[in-house]
């Protein structure tokens, strides 16, 4: 057990999404109401994006890469270890958009099925499904 | 104009949905023409880069101007060249054929159907066209997005099916995406060739195999290989016909292509075959898949959904085909690409046109239909030997190829799956041209309807189907020359020895 602290602790941003996604995914499976399924859904989605911008990150103080804004207003040997990696973070950008678009492509479906059934919830729908 | 092929044959269709969506409010009638154009444009570049690709070999495109590793670069070779030209021809005919069923089903929402149409052209043909990892997740993300909508279109349980199934393709998505994520934290690097020579040195690294297992796992759900396939029979059935026959043929072909490419353009044949060993389990599934997809089409009796598990099937055929480890495996399952396509585009038009005139596909409704639609129903019966593979229709030759790389590879449960598939499908079709054929029309249908009327679908629906059908027998006998010419440059030199 000694061991493993170490580890979960040097590595904690992975561990942290992985525990993110679970949830996501746990959600996916057992809830039984569709709004519900999609909230879990988008955790699932988030805890990518999260994934993505921690690893474009770097320990003790790497700012963004705006050289203008570094000291002497960009008058210096640029060291890498001063600026983050931007192009995690510049792919999420694309990520977050296909995420929110799936959103409301998700909830425009949960109104058309609310319409139909009058009920949100899985289990409710399928019975009514199994009686016709 | 002509180096710019890779780039217009998706501009064209990209620019042209905002036309039309622009358009659904101005002049309503001017939807389906200029659909046509983006989509015709595309068919057009598509084949026109094909040419080009068969006469000065692979063309690299920067998109642009910028250099490969740091911009994106569009890659096309042989095999996507073809894929490309199946995605945007089919796409085109299947716009054509199905002018008439979008009017009768759906005539409100005309400007957004086709608005959704190109957009899922767009995105099927970028997936094939680039060369970079995150690219083709965005593509994905796009064609899939649009076929949510496009199925949901539907009317009854269609929105309920296209919901389940944007549950299972967004994990599918988001798997996909923490694949490349693993690559980018060991390569840095998104470009796929370059991925491919930084690799070697870390192929021992863990991480690397996780890449690939979630890339495989997302690509596998996109693609509804057996055991992730539960969305696949609902969304495609209560889907709208014009939307089915759009769809599957096109998306889990894609998905197929683009498994084939990380297999062997981004993990090389050494890595997913040597270090990775998983071949002979995927192989397995493959079987699996074949198995339960001939065994559910058989409980079904829905025509619509028989042809669903068909799918299923089919795609156990083309994974297997790829993952057997051998030349005349891959190539199998890249000719399988073209043959299948082919296929299930002619199935699903055909169930068009049969649910044009009577309504309905359970098979009980289609007693004595060989009188009402002799055209369709021959084509029906064309597409029907070729999915048993019967020679000289092209699904013979890639069973033929799938066959003898499964048994250089001694995979005999694999040889087995496939003959009883083949067995299978003679009962499922024979059972349909029974019904069809001999199938009591009086008893069946009790509202007066003239018996012997014909009542075949119009000629706009049925040239389309006929041309498919042709094509099945044409690309049949041309095997040889497009195996020689098409397939074998890009059957990497590891697999041949």
């Amino acid at each position: 057990m000694s061991d493993l602290i170490p580890i979960i602790v040097a590595k904690y941003n992975y561990w942290l999404y992985i525990v993110l996604m679970m949830i996501g995914l746990y959600a996916m499976i057992a809830k039984n109401n569709l709004i519900k399924k999609l909230v879990g859904m988008n955790i699932f989605q988030t805890s990518i994006i999260l994934f993505y911008v921690s690893m474009g990150c770097k320990r003790g103080g790497a700012g963004i890469p705006i050289i203008q804004h570094g000291p002497d207003a960009g008058h210096h040997v640029i060291d890498l270890a001063n600026y983050v990696n931007p192009l995690p973070h510049v792919l999420m950008l694309t990520a977050i958009v296909v995420s929110v678009s799936t959103f409301g492509v998700a909830v425009a479906l949960a109104i058309r099925i609310y319409q139909r059934y009058k009920t949100l919830e899985e289990d409710e729908i399928l019975a009514r499904l199994r009686s016709k | 104009m002509n180096d710019h092929y890779p780039a217009l044959l998706i501009i064209s269709p990209l620019l042209l949905a905002f036309i039309v969506s622009a358009m659904a409010w101005i002049r309503k009638g001017l939807c389906y023409p200029l659909a046509v154009v983006g989509s015709g444009l595309s068919a057009w570049f598509s084949v026109q880069l094909f040419a080009t690709v068969l006469q000065k070999g692979t063309v690299d495109y920067r998109l642009g101007g910028w250099e490969a590793p740091w911009g994106i670069g569009y890659h096309v070779d042989t095999l996507n060249g073809m894929v490309l030209m199946v995605v945007s021809v089919l796409a085109f005919i299947n716009l054509v054929a199905t002018r008439k069923t979008v009017a009768a089903e759906f005539p409100e929402k005309e400007g957004a159907f086709y608005t959704l149409y190109l957009l899922f052209i767009v995105g099927l043909v970028g997936m094939t066209v680039t060369g970079d990892l995150f690219n083709l997740y965005v593509l994905l993300e796009v064609a899939s997005l649009t076929s949510y909508s496009l199925i949901a279109l539907g009317g009854g349980r269609a929105p309920l099916a296209s919901l389940n199934y944007l549950y299972m393709g967004t994990i599918g998505g988001c798997f996909y995406l923490l694949g490349v994520g693993y690559l980018y934290i060991m390569t840095g690097s998104l470009n796929m060739a370059d991925v491919a020579s930084l690799l070697p040195a870390i192929y021992s690294s863990s991480a690397v195999w996780v890449a690939f297992t979630f890339c495989l796992v997302g690509v596998g759900v996109k693609m509804a290989f057996f055991p992730l396939h539960v969305w696949l029979p609902n969304a495609y059935s209560f889907a709208p016909s014009a939307v089915g026959s759009l769809i599957a043929p096109l998306m889990t072909k894609v998905m197929v292509y683009v498994m084939i490419r990380l297999m062997i353009s981004v993990f090389s044949i050494d890595f997913t075959f040597s270090i990775l060993k998983i071949g002979d389990p995927m192989v397995w599934l493959s079987t699996l898949a074949i198995v339960m997809g001939a065994t559910l089409a058989l409980a079904q009796k829905n025509l619509k959904r028989m042809f669903c598990y068909i799918i299923v099937s089919e795609i156990g055929y083309m994974v297997g085909g790829a993952w057997l480890g051998n030349a005349s495996g891959m190539t199998g399952a890249m000719l399988h690409i073209l043959n299948d396509a082919l296929m299930t585009i002619s199935l699903f038009l055909a169930a068009g046109n049969i649910y044009y005139r009577i309504n309905g596909l359970e098979i009980a409704q289609l007693q004595g239909l060989f009188h009402r639609m002799p055209v369709t129903m021959a084509c029906f019966v064309a597409t029907g030997l070729s999915i048993i593979g019967v020679p000289p229709t092209c699904g013979f030759f890639s069973k033929w190829y799938l066959i003898t790389g499964a048994l250089e590879a001694g995979q005999y449960g694999f040889v087995g799956a496939l003959l009883f598939s083949s067995l299978v499908n003679v009962i499922l079709f024979f059972r349909v041209i029974e019904v069809s054929y001999y199938g009591d029309m009086q008893h069946a249908h009790g509202h007066g309807s003239p018996s012997e009327a014909r009542a075949e679908a119009p000629a706009i629906m049925l040239v389309p189907l006929l041309i498919l059908s042709a094509g099945l027998v044409v690309i049949g006998i041309y095997t040889g020359t497009i195996v020689n010419t098409v397939i074998d440059p890009v059957i990497p030199a590891a697999l041949a020895r």
